[in-house]
């Protein structure tokens, strides 16, 4: 094992510190290599001389006030001082009330994009029951005599029939876009839950 | 040995390693070396200890274009090696009358 080696492997293993002391330490140890490098050694006599980083990192550890071992991992998740716990009871009034008014505006935005889904679907349900009455209509017309109109309402329903076709693919990528659209504000919101846990 | 004891004699011979000339810490073991064997992380421990308690202080020095700790006695590094000597003159005579008591049985 030479020195770039040893000295990562110790600064992997060295994570329960803060990092300017392993700064510390690390530029101790290489100091220590180099010496020894300069006294005649190999790099990897001189680690050999010292120790494995495994044998080094147990002993830390043994040499170490248990408390500051424990320190390092409990600091990200510290606790909240007195003044913001009643700098956030004192203010919930006003940041509960926004809140609250931003999810109710996120919510009825949805809800407004699903009506729109739900009238051009009953648009479209519209459009094919007018077709279909239509050209009824004008197959009647025309057996009874009333050659014309008849033919004008088989032409009205043909119509209907062709724009109903065009909005059922219309509101088919609408729905399935919103149903996308929902996933991914959800898998949004689960991952900013989580990422702030 | 006793924890605390032997935690106190490594302090002072330490302290004496670096009594007449500032050293490094390769240096210190090596001056050691005839008397105890000394780890790398125990010598840390040891320095930054007496580093806190004001007993030594550190300097940086370049030395061949890298750059290495040298660490230099404090009068109060000083007191503690008198401190010891003047310890272990009692810690002998108490060692002399415990002695004493086994030859007598």
């Amino acid at each position: 094992m030479n020195k770039q080696a040893f000295l990562g492997v110790l600064r992997k293993g060295l994570t329960f510190l803060h990092d300017d002391e392993v700064e510390e330490r690390l530029s101790f140890y290489r100091e220590m290599i180099d010496d020894r490098v300069e006294d005649g050694l190999t790099e990897e006599e001189a680690i050999r001389e010292i120790g494995t980083p495994e044998e080094i990192l147990a002993r830390i550890l043994v040499d170490m006030p248990p408390a500051k071992a424990e320190k390092k991992k409990s600091a990200p998740k510290r606790r909240l001082h007195w003044w913001e716990i009643l700098l956030l009871i004192l203010g919930s009034p006003i940041w509960l009330s926004l809140l609250l008014a931003a999810f109710a505006v996120v919510l009825s935005l949805y809800a407004v994009l699903w009506s729109v889904i739900i009238s051009l679907w009953a648009a479209e349900i519209a459009l094919w029951g007018a077709s279909f009455g239509v050209f009824v209509g004008g197959v009647g017309l025309a057996i009874l005599g009333h050659m014309l109109p008849g033919l004008a309402l088989l032409g009205a329903g043909m119509v209907c029939a062709g724009l109903s076709v065009f909005l059922f693919f219309g509101c088919f990528a609408a729905a399935k876009g919103t149903l996308l659209l929902t996933r991914k504000l959800a898998a949004g919101i689960k991952n900013f839950f989580e990422k702030g846990e | 040995m006793d924890v605390q004891l032997k935690r106190g004699l490594l302090d002072v011979c330490v302290l004496a390693a670096i009594k007449n000339e500032d050293s490094y810490g390769y240096q210190i073991i090596k001056d050691m070396k005839p008397y105890l064997a000394l780890s790398e992380s125990t010598l840390y421990t040891i320095l930054k200890r007496l580093e806190t308690a004001n007993m030594l202080t550190v300097r940086t020095a370049e030395h061949g274009g890298r750059l290495r700790k040298y660490y230099r006695i404090t009068d109060a590094g000083k007191r503690r090696i008198e401190e010891f000597k003047s310890d272990w003159k009692e810690i002998l005579a108490i060692y002399r009358f415990v002695t004493k008591e086994d030859a007598d049985e």
